[in-house]
């Protein structure tokens, strides 16, 4: 119990300190995670509209396949990059591994399929003849995939807040493709893992409450945008 | 009058299964043509293949006589024609976004964006709602706006997919006055599908009448009420009695037909033979006491009172004369009448008003 009490108090003097290292750490942290979601976003997000939207022959395997990357464990995904980017791989040239670079690659693969999988989710819990309606009103194709966008943009915020808690946390990938090099490429949770290894408890204690006020911090902000537009979600008439 | 939109062939199929199949079919400028049939009949298939939001499996789909259905740039002709839906389907915004969603894909400025859309807000009745979330609406208001979304963009043609389906009869009555008058000032061309046999009669000039995917009669509504072409029709409209007979007797223009052992008395100037199908409408079936018979009716007969089921300010009587027989009469009417279950009274119609079905 002391431990953790500890851990506390070294937190709170880390964080008033402002300690250097574990800012550069925090912060890079955030660059990569919100990176990685910034992408997953711009990739998953037409995927999960072209997955609602359109019908082609093997849609179904498609869609088990996203739901399937929805649940992608880290390290795989980490070993997946880790052969890409290898010196003797087919991206090696690229000289990413071991780099922020490649943390962010390996977190894109794992929060795109979130997003694409809740995008598609998003679209899908819609009344299917709005689309029939925006394009009745005149609405081009484009248009109308903006107007269904529009519609379902709360729980399209859901999916990045859903990509963003599962990057900001996940180890296993940043880990392998990072190397979690001192100064360069250790993040929050590389270093909680590093600290608690050599029996720095109270550091990594510090650095889980950092981490969890980071994520908490983000989500807050998130929720509060979502949570503005319940009331016009529930489509009660009166 | 100029065809304003018509089909050729048109059938269309799911999963192999034929659920639409109409030859042929013309709508005049100005004209209201309304498409009554029960539920699950292909009335909204039809619309969406009419208005290009479906492709058919096979047909055309003309517009003022140029073939629409096989274009590949459909949304300049799309943005002719408008449909308003069974449910308002308003975007989570205020009422005057949701109203000015079409003039802003068609790009217009804001100006008129402003002045169009406060038009048809003043028209509706709804300018007070402008600002107000599309989710606080009643469900009146919410399709007086999905209406005046549609009617805001000055369409050629209006497809009405059931609007009025899920609304209570006093509002549904004041928005079908509105829709009427702002159809028939604009001369639109409307096309409307709907199950209910009031809202056909309130704003056809035409009525097709279809069931399995198959338009099974066109034409005005006199037309089509008083001389449906088959049973399957008479039934959808409301010819309350049909019987089966067979012709006993023809003589100037006046037809023995024997049913169930009774002989009813038609005019009707062809010759038909055999066995003939006979429709009667319930508010062509007279009641009275047996002290009152004196009528020009040419049927008369005793009839007993088997059910009685009211229908709100009017009563449905179903008799047995030796054949059924359904009267429709007034509450007030029954009251004087003293109609009651077991009674026996005397039923009178026209031979005018039976019809031959076939």
């Amino acid at each position: 119990m002391s431990l953790i009490w500890e851990g506390i108090k070294e937190a709170v003097k880390l964080l008033l300190s402002g300690d250097q290292e574990v800012l550069q750490i925090a912060l890079l942290s955030i660059k990569v995670s919100a990176c990685a979601v910034f992408i997953s976003m711009l990739l998953g997000v037409p995927l999960g509209i072209f997955l609602a939207l359109t019908d082609f022959f093997g849609k179904r395997v498609f869609i088990a396949l996203v739901n399937t990357g929805m649940g992608l464990p880290p390290v795989v995904a980490g070993l997946f990059i880790s052969l890409l980017l290898w010196r003797n791989a087919p991206l090696g040239f690229l000289n990413l591994l071991y780099t922020p670079s490649a943390m962010v690659i390996a977190q894109v693969l794992i929060a795109a399929p979130i997003v694409a999988g809740l995008t598609l989710a998003a679209i899908q819990q819609l009344n299917p003849k709005l689309r029939l309606q925006a394009l009745s009103l005149g609405a081009s194709r484009w248009q109308t995939i903006i107007a269904l966008l529009k519609e379902a943009q709360l729980p399209t915020l859901a999916a990045a807040m859903a990509g963003f808690g599962g990057v900001i946390s996940e180890v296993g990938a940043v880990m392998m493709v990072g190397g979690n090099i001192r100064g360069e490429t250790r993040v929050l949770t590389t270093a909680i893992v590093t600290e608690t290894r050599i029996g720095h408890f109270n550091i990594a204690i510090a650095l889980s409450v950092i981490l969890l006020a980071l994520t908490f911090g983000i989500n807050l902000v998130l929720t509060h945008i979502q949570q503005k537009g319940v009331n016009l979600w529930t489509r009660t008439w009166r | 009058m100029d065809s304003h939109l018509a089909v050729k062939n048109l059938i269309q199929k799911y999963n192999e299964k034929e659920i639409l199949n109409v030859s042929d079919l013309e709508v005049k400028k100005g004209e209201t043509l309304v498409i009554l049939g029960p539920n699950g009949a292909g009335k909204s298939t039809f619309l969406r293949i009419l208005s290009l939001l479906e492709k058919p499996t096979h047909g055309e789909v003309f517009l003022s006589g140029k073939p629409i259905s096989s274009l590949s740039d459909k949304l300049s002709v799309r943005r002719k024609m408008v449909m308003v839906f069974q449910e308002p389907l308003l975007f989570n915004t205020t009422v005057f976004k949701n109203v000015s969603f079409g003039l802003k894909v068609r790009h217009y400025n804001k100006a008129i964006v402003k002045a169009r859309v406060e038009n048809i807000l003043n028209k509706l009745e709804i300018a007070h709602l402008a600002g107000t979330s599309a989710s606080k609406l009643s469900g009146g208001e919410a399709q007086r706006v999905s209406l005046a979304r549609a009617l805001v963009l000055e369409p050629e043609l209006l497809f009405l997919d059931e609007p009025f389906a899920f609304l209570d009869i006093p509002t549904k009555e004041a928005l079908m006055e509105d829709l009427t008058k702002i159809i028939k000032e604009r001369k639109l061309t409307v096309i409307c599908v709907t199950h209910s046999r009031d809202e056909a009669l309130a704003m056809a000039d035409k009525i097709a009448i279809m069931d399995g995917g198959k338009i099974l009669q066109i034409g005005s509504p006199e037309e089509v009420f008083n001389f449906p072409v088959s049973e399957s029709v008479a039934n959808f409209v409301g010819m309350e009695t049909i019987l089966e007979g067979e012709i006993v007797e023809v003589q100037n223009g006046l037809l023995k037909i024997k049913t169930h052992g009774q002989e009813i008395e038609v005019a009707n100037d062809s010759k038909p033979e055999g066995k003939v199908l006979l429709g009667i409408r319930g508010e062509n079936v007279v009641l009275a006491s047996f002290n009152k018979v004196a009528t020009s009716a040419r049927n008369k007969y005793k009839a007993t009172i088997v059910e009685i089921i009211s229908l709100g300010s009017t009563l449905k009587i179903y008799l047995d004369c030796g054949f059924p027989l359904i009267s429709l009469v007034t509450k007030r009417s029954a009251e004087e009448l003293e109609l009651e279950v077991g009674k026996t009274i005397v039923a009178n119609f026209k031979a005018t008003a039976v019809h031959v079905i076939r």
